[in-house]
C-alpha cells in the first residue's frame, strides 16, 4: 500500500496535540505540488482531499498509475490553473499514502493498527498547516476541497482565519448527519466483520480484510451517485449474458460495476485508514466547537467564501451547504453560493461538470485579478 | 447601461454596503462596484444568471427572495435594491417588509401599469399591454401583481414607510413625484423609482 517511491514527505518536528488528548511529533506528512510558487508567494492554493483521496490531485498518480482524483479540475488551463497557481495537497494524517497513519510503525517498530490515536478533521488541518511554514507562505490565495475536503476547508479557515484570501467548500457539511454516520458505520462494520481484520492487526499476519473493505467501498459508492444517474447508466441491463441465471453471480451490470469498484479499491487503500478517516468525518461538528453557533466559527475571518453544491447530491445535500451560507450571512461575511445542476450525485465535484468547473475557474481567476 | 441603473447609482453614496435582490446578470452590481467602490452582494434565483455574475467577479448568492432574505440580519446593508421585480413575487408585501428590515434604506423600482401607453393599449386594442418595460405576453409574463406608480405611492404611505425620494422616469427624463403631481406622473412615466425607509 505504502509505496515509498515518488512520495514527498515533510517530517513535522513540532509536537501536535490531538483532540483525543495524545500528542504526536516527528511525524510524516506526504504531499505533492503542481505549478510553481511565484516570487510574492501569493498564488498558493491548498487543496484538501476527500475520504479516499490522496495528495496526487492530478496527472498520473505514481503509486496507482491512474489519473489523479481531481484531474478534471486541476491542471494547466483547467479550473484550478496550474500555469497560474501553485497547488499543494497532502495526504491526511490517518491516511495511507505516506502520511502518519495506522499502517505506520510505533516507536517499538510494531505497526500501529488500531493503536494509532483516533484523529479528527481538526487534527488533520492542524497537521497540514505545517506545509505553509515549509513553503514560507504567509497567506494562501485559496483553500478548497469537496466532501471531507470541504470539512477541512471550513475547519482550516476557522482555525487560521487570516491564512487564506478565498475559501471554497464544495459539496460538504458543517456537521455530519445521522445518515452520514449511519453509512460510515455500515462500512466500518463490513471491515471489522471480515475475519481477516483481526482487531486491526492484520498486517502482522500478511492478510488483509479485503472483502470487508470492498463491501464498505461498494456501499459508500452508492451514496456518491444519484438514483437517476444509476438508472441512466445501468438500468436493469444484464452483465454479458442474455438472460437471468437464477443464481447469485453478478447478473446485472450494476452488480458487476460495484464489485469492480470494491476490488480495485482494496488494492490502493488500507482498511484501518478507512476506519480512522470515516471516524474523523463522523466526529466533525463545527458548530459544536462553538457552542452550537456555526457563525462563531467564522467571526474572525475576512476571507471571501464561495460555496458550491449539486442538485442531485443526497449525501451532502444543498440545504447542508446552504446552512453554511446562512451562518456566514448572519455575520455579514463575504459569501457567494451556487447550486450546480447535475445528475451525477455527490461525485459531481470529481467529474466533468462544465457549469461547476467554469464557476470554480471564474471565481478563482476573478478573485486573483483583484489581488 | 440602462438609464434606470444610472438613477439608482445616483441615489447611493460611495463606499456603502448594498444588496441587489434579483440581481440578474449583475449589470447594475458591476456598475456600482466599478464606479462607486460599493461593497455589493446579489441574490438571484436563475442558475444561468448566477453563473454570469460569477463570470463578472461578483459575489452572488443563488436563492429566492421570498424565502432567502430572512437569513440576513436586521439593517445589515446600507441599501437594498429591488429593480422591477416586486410585481413578480407571490407576496410582494412580505418581500417589501423584508427589504426594509434587511436594509437601512431600500430602492424599489416598478414598471408603471398606469403609463399612458399601457392604458391606451388596453383601451384601444383590448389586449394585455406590451411595452418596453412590460415585454411579455399575458401567458408567459413573470408578473403576478402589477401596480401603478399611484398604487405603490399609496401603498407605502399606508404602511407608514418613509419616502425619501420618488422619481418618475420616462426614457431619459427624470422628475420628482409628489402628492400634487402624482396623477400626471402616473400617466407619463413608464418607471417609478422609490427610495424608502422604515
Amino acid at each position: 500500500m505504502n509505496t515509498e517511491k515518488n512520495i514527498k514527505t515533510l517530517i513535522v518536528k513540532k509536537p501536535l496535540k490531538l483532540d483525543c488528548g495524545k500528542t504526536i511529533k516527528d511525524f510524516p506528512i506526504a504531499y505533492e505540488t503542481y505549478g510553481s510558487l511565484n516570487s510574492k508567494k501569493d498564488n498558493a492554493i491548498l487543496v484538501f482531499h476527500a475520504l479516499t483521496g490522496d495528495q496526487f490531485v492530478t496527472g498520473i498518480n505514481p503509486v496507482t498509475n491512474k489519473e489523479g482524483w481531481w484531474s478534471y479540475a486541476v491542471g494547466p488551463d483547467k479550473a484550478i490553473d496550474t500555469n497560474k497557481y501553485f497547488v499543494i495537497c497532502s495526504n491526511v494524517i490517518g491516511g495511507c499514502m505516506g502520511s502518519y497513519g495506522p499502517s505506520h510503525k510505533d516507536p517499538y517498530q510494531k505497526i500501529f493498527g488500531t493503536n494509532f490515536p483516533v484523529i479528527t478533521i481538526n487534527d488533520m488541518v492542524n497537521a497540514q498547516y505545517n506545509l505553509l511554514d515549509h513553503f514560507g507562505i504567509d497567506k494562501l490565495f485559496s483553500i478548497t476541497g469537496g466532501s471531507m475536503g470541504g470539512m477541512q476547508v471550513l475547519q482550516f479557515i476557522s482555525n487560521f482565519p487570516d491564512k487564506s484570501k478565498t475559501v471554497i467548500p464544495i459539496a460538504t457539511t458543517s456537521s455530519h448527519s445521522a445518515q452520514n454516520i449511519a453509512f460510515n458505520e455500515l462500512g466500518r462494520q463490513a471491515i471489522t466483520a471480515d475475519s481477516n481484520w483481526k482487531d486491526g492487526n492484520y498486517t502482522s499476519n500478511e492478510t488483509n480484510p479485503g472483502k470487508g473493505l470492498a463491501v464498505a467501498r461498494m456501499a459508500a459508492h452508492i451514496t456518491y451517485l444519484s438514483k437517476k444517474g444509476l438508472q441512466e447508466k445501468f438500468g436493469r441491463k444484464l452483465q454479458e449474458r442474455e438472460d437471468l441465471k437464477f443464481g447469485f453471480d453478478a447478473d446485472f451490470q450494476i452488480e458487476s460495476y460495484l464489485r469492480y469498484q470494491g476490488s480495485v479499491f482494496v488494492d490502493r487503500f488500507d482498511a484501518n485508514s478507512y476506519l480512522y478517516i470515516t471516524r474523523a468525518m463522523d466526529y466533525f461538528d463545527l458548530a459544536k466547537q462553538f457552542n452550537g453557533n456555526l457563525s462563531e466559527a467564522f467571526i474572525n475571518t475576512n476571507a471571501k467564501f464561495f460555496i458550491i453544491s449539486f442538485t442531485s447530491d443526497w449525501l451532502y445535500p444543498t440545504q447542508e451547504n446552504k446552512d453554511i451560507v446562512i451562518a456566514l450571512n448572519s455575520i455579514g461575511a463575504d459569501v457567494g453560493f451556487v447550486e450546480i445542476e447535475s445528475d451525477k450525485g455527490h461525485d459531481s465535484f470529481l467529474l466533468d461538470v462544465p457549469d461547476f468547473l467554469s464557476a470554480l475557474k471564474n471565481f478563482l481567476d476573478k478573485s486573483y485579478e483583484e489581488n | 447601461m440602462k438609464n434606470e441603473f444610472q438613477v439608482i447609482a445616483d441615489l447611493i453614496e460611495k463606499d456603502k454596503k448594498v444588496l441587489d435582490v434579483g440581481c440578474a446578470d449583475g449589470t447594475l452590481m458591476k456598475f456600482l462596484k466599478d464606479n462607486k467602490n460599493i461593497n455589493i452582494r446579489g441574490l438571484e434565483i436563475s442558475k444561468e444568471k448566477v453563473q454570469e455574475c460569477i463570470a463578472k467577479g461578483l459575489t452572488v448568492i443563488e436563492g429566492n427572495a421570498e424565502k432567502d432574505l430572512k437569513q440576513f440580519p436586521d439593517k445589515s446593508f446600507d441599501y437594498v435594491v429591488l429593480s422591477q421585480t416586486l410585481q413578480a413575487f407571490l407576496n410582494p408585501e412580505l418581500v417589501l417588509d423584508e427589504l426594509l428590515r434587511v436594509g437601512k434604506k431600500a430602492i424599489v423600482t416598478i414598471p408603471n401599469f398606469g403609463y399612458w401607453k399601457v392604458r391606451f393599449h388596453l383601451l384601444f386594442k383590448g389586449t394585455m399591454p406590451i411595452t418596453k418595460t412590460l415585454p411579455d405576453e399575458w401567458y408567459n409574463t413573470p408578473n403576478l401583481h402589477m401596480c401603478t406608480i399611484k398604487d405603490f405611492f399609496h401603498f407605502v404611505k399606508s404602511k407608514d414607510i418613509k419616502i425619501f425620494k420618488s422619481l418618475a422616469l420616462n426614457n431619459i427624463n427624470k422628475s420628482t413625484i409628489n402628492q400634487s403631481n402624482l396623477g400626471i406622473k402616473n400617466l407619463f412615466a413608464d418607471l417609478g423609482i422609490f427610495l424608502i425607509e422604515k
